[in-house]
């Protein structure tokens, strides 16, 4: 048993908790401002009200029970799922492109899991203080302060959890009432379950696991990692100019400067820490590119902030290439987007872009499909003539109820029969089929091969449909 | 990390052919938690489902947790109610009970309705169109075929516009619910091979099919006269007679004879005469009043007369 115990530690690395040091600077603005945009929108929108005539008055809704989503004044049916798969496929070319040119852009600022982590390492810093004082409360006993202060960092931080999930689910519901309802008991399961879930994985991720989703779970931090090529922007460690030939060393006596570093072949380093300590996934970036770097540029603004102290340029930690790195003479760092990967991106983003907006913007507000009812092919009549049936489909995409005309041309108007429902009414959002006779006297019948159905919505300025339909007689 | 603290493993001890050895590894913490989890999830599975064997009977489970009430009918025709253990076939009873409950709203509005209000519902009438088909598969498309077109020298065709016995609702209604069966003598007992040729002619000079002038005046007159007797059931217009499903012979609809598909004037005639000479006792429909609730019977006429045919 104890050699089984001593065998255990040593096969399997301890976690190492991570206590990151707050920083300023113009990454770490960068990623506030990114912060605050993006959960001023993701945490507002869902209480943002939008005028709709006959739904629910949310600027964004998906309403699952009538398979309606509304954004804005655009309302998106099941059947335009294309567009959603556009957005993905724009989504990924996106991703492809930015990582192509600088990397992991998206972990470093935009992934949840970066802004979630990052907004509960705020509520513990509140909380529990710098650094200093977290580790001091990490290594002391449990007393009362440590629990308290332990408790109602990750109270909050479960409470913040439990909001996340909560406007995630009120995208699904109209927002107000589905407040009160959650709290009533008188939502649906599914909402329960699903705010349930998020709560707990939110937390879990973000207040628990944090930098091992990146390293362990995440499959992009894996696929991103391959697309880097040497021309790719990424944070860098100088190594030349950190170095020397001497190695870093602490600025000790006779060492402070500059040039008596210089002198005696120590490169620029101070070997202070800070870019270990800002790091949210506490790795050395001093050690060369590493998979666990999620590019959010904290340790730039740490080291930039030593350098300025010391006195000596900045930019010993930065955004570089590795090929600009290996140079004899590297030119400063810039974006190499001459590059026939990355603007094959850029045109397929735009090319798709473009095909999204054009579809978008041409969305009918009525859908009709006619379906031709094949058994029997066609039907002799009494008096010889012949009769095709079809059944006519419309889905009303307005936001009101419609009346539909239907009548027929390039064939006599008589020839359709439309039993005893001449009108059709389709309430909105709605759709409703509908049968249709067409009877063609014998020698007409004989001649015409197609015809066209005319859908007339009744409002006014709505726009006819003519489906051209055919008909048979053999 | 602490990668250097990594020794050499630990051995059970035991070697088998010289250089074979156990080693005493340790599993991965998540795998260890994961299989006591697993027991833990036993226990509570026992508590809940029913699980254990005892003599003829078996623990159940937590009452009420799993268990599902369903309605089901015996095969005498008795509604039982019962209420058993959560199980796939009961579950799927639970749901179909659901479901037809959801149905049932609509077969009471088609009951609910007249014929014609129900006609001029486009909501109501999508129902009928997919109640009525499955109706129409299940019972209906054996003789009158999935879409009703029904088939020549065996079911007449509900889609066209000839009605044997009757197109309005009312009429098909009975027709449904009483059935019917179409009768006629053969006539190779009273009439001889001339006259059988001759009256065929005239069947088929009165809907402008190919035909011999002299032979159709003399078989117009063997119609009219008594010894066939043909006007007595097919009208002395020819037009048929609805009280007994009496074909119209002047129309372009052919149900015994095929016509249409002959391929020339003498198979035409041949099809005609066979039909004179020999009769027939085919047109059975049998009655769906006990078969078939009186919702859905509704629901077929409907069907039958506004999604296939459109009657006269
Ligand atoms: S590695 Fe994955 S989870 Fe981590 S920041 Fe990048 S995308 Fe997000
Ligand atoms: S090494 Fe620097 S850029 Fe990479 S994750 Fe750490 S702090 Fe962020």
């Amino acid at each position: 048993m104890e050699a089984s115990k001593a065998s255990q530690s040593a096969l399997y690395a301890k976690h190492i908790p991570i206590f990151t040091r707050s920083v300023k600077g113009k990454y770490r603005n960068f990623k506030t401002a990114v912060m605050i945009v993006a959960y001023s929108v993701y945490f507002l929108l869902p209480w943002m009200p939008w005028e709709r005539a006959s739904s629910p008055s949310q600027a964004l809704l998906f309403d699952l029970s009538t398979r309606r989503f509304f954004i804005f004044d655009l309302i998106v049916y099941p059947q335009d799922i294309f567009w959603l798969a556009m957005l993905l496929f724009i989504a990924a070319a996106l991703l492809f492109f930015a990582t192509g040119l600088i990397g992991r852009a998206w972990c470093g600022y935009f992934c949840f899991q970066t802004l979630w982590t990052d907004l509960f390492i705020m509520v513990e810093k509140a909380i529990q203080g710098e650094r200093p004082a977290r580790l001091r409360l990490y290594k002391q006993p449990w007393n009362a302060e440590k629990i308290l202060k332990i408790g109602s960092s990750h109270f909050l931080m479960l409470l913040i959890s439990f909001w996340t999930a909560f406007t995630f689910a009120a995208y699904f519901n109209y927002a107000p009432d589905f407040l009160v309802n959650l709290f009533t008991g008188h939502a649906a399961d599914a909402a329960y379950i699903t705010v349930a879930a998020l709560t707990v994985t939110t937390y879990v991720a973000a207040g628990l696991l944090r930098e091992n989703i990146c390293t362990l779970a995440c499959p992009y931090a894996r696929f991103q990692g391959v697309m880097y090529e040497p021309d790719t922007l990424a944070v860098s460690y100088d190594a030349k100019r950190g170095e020397g030939l001497a190695g870093r060393t602490l600025p000790i006596a006779g060492l402070k400067t500059r040039e008596e570093r210089q002198a005696k072949g120590h490169g620029d380093c101070i070997d202070c820490g800070f870019c270990v300590q800002v790091c949210p996934t506490g790795i050395d970036i001093r050690n060369g590119l590493q998979y666990q770097c999620i590019s959010c540029g904290l340790c730039i603004d740490a080291c930039n902030n030593i350098m300025d102290s010391v006195g000596y340029p900045r930019g010993l930690i930065r955004y570089d290439s590795e090929k600009n790195l290996a140079d004899a003479t590297p030119h400063a760092p810039r974006l190499e987007w001459k590059r026939l990967k990355v603007l094959g991106y850029a045109v397929a983003i735009v090319v798709m872009t473009g095909t999204l907006f054009y579809n978008i913007g041409t969305r009918t507000n009525v859908e009709v499909s006619v379906q031709q009812v094949r058994q029997p092919m066609f039907i002799m009549l009494s008096d010889g003539s012949f009769r095709n049936r079809y059944q006519i489909h419309i889905v009303n995409k307005t936001e009101h109820d419609e009346i539909y005309k239907i009548s027929v041309s390039g064939i006599p108007a008589d020839a359709l029969d439309m039993g005893n429902i001449p009108q059709v009414h389709v309430r909105a959002g709605k759709d409703l089929t509908v049968n249709a006779k067409v009877n063609l006297e014998h020698e007409l019948a004989e001649r015409t091969k197609t015809f066209n159905f005319v859908i007339q919505p009744q409002t006014a300025g709505a726009e006819t449909i003519t489906l051209p339909t055919n008909f048979n007689s053999k | 990390m602490s990668q250097d603290k990594i020794k050499t493993p630990t051995t059970t001890g035991h070697v088998w052919d010289d250089d074979l050895q156990e080693l005493t590894n340790p599993l991965p913490n998540w795998w260890v938690w994961g299989f006591y989890i697993t027991f833990v999830f036993t226990i509570v599975y026992w508590l809940f489902y029913p699980a254990w064997p005892i003599g003829h009977t078996y623990t159940k489970g937590i009452p009420g947790w799993n268990s599902i009430t369903y309605t089901a009918t015996t095969v005498d025709g008795k509604e039982v109610e019962k209420t058993t253990h959560w199980n796939m076939r009961s579950k799927f009873m639970h749901e179909m009970n659901e479901q037809q409950a959801e149905q049932k709203k609509w077969f009471d509005k088609v009951a609910g309705a007249s014929y014609e209000d129900v006609s001029k519902d486009a909501d109501l009438m999508q129902f009928v169109n997919s109640a009525g088909k499955t109706l129409f598969s299940d019972n209906c498309a054996p003789c009158h075929q999935s879409g009703g077109q029904g088939k020549v020298g065996f079911s007449p065709n509900l889609t066209d516009d000839h009605w044997q016995y009757g197109g309005t609702y009312d009429q098909i209604h009975t027709t449904i619910v009483g059935g019917r069966r179409g009768y006629m003598p053969p006539f190779k007992e009273v009439l001889n091979d001339q006259q059988i040729t001759q009256l065929a002619n005239y069947v088929l000079s009165l809907s402008g099919e190919p035909h011999d002038e002299t032979a159709a005046a003399a078989g117009a007159n063997i119609f009219k006269g008594d010894s066939a007797a043909c006007y007595y059931c097919h009208g002395a217009d020819a037009k048929g007679r609805v009280e007994l499903g009496s074909a119209n012979l002047t129309d372009k609809i052919w149900l015994w004879a095929d016509v249409p598909a002959a391929k020339d004037a003498a198979a035409k005639l041949d099809a005609v005469k066979h039909v004179i000479s020999g009769g027939l006792d085919r047109g059975v429909m049998p009655n769906w009043d006990h078969r078939l609730k009186p919702e859905q019977i509704k629901l077929l006429t409907v069907y039958v007369h506004d999604s296939l045919g459109g009657g006269k």
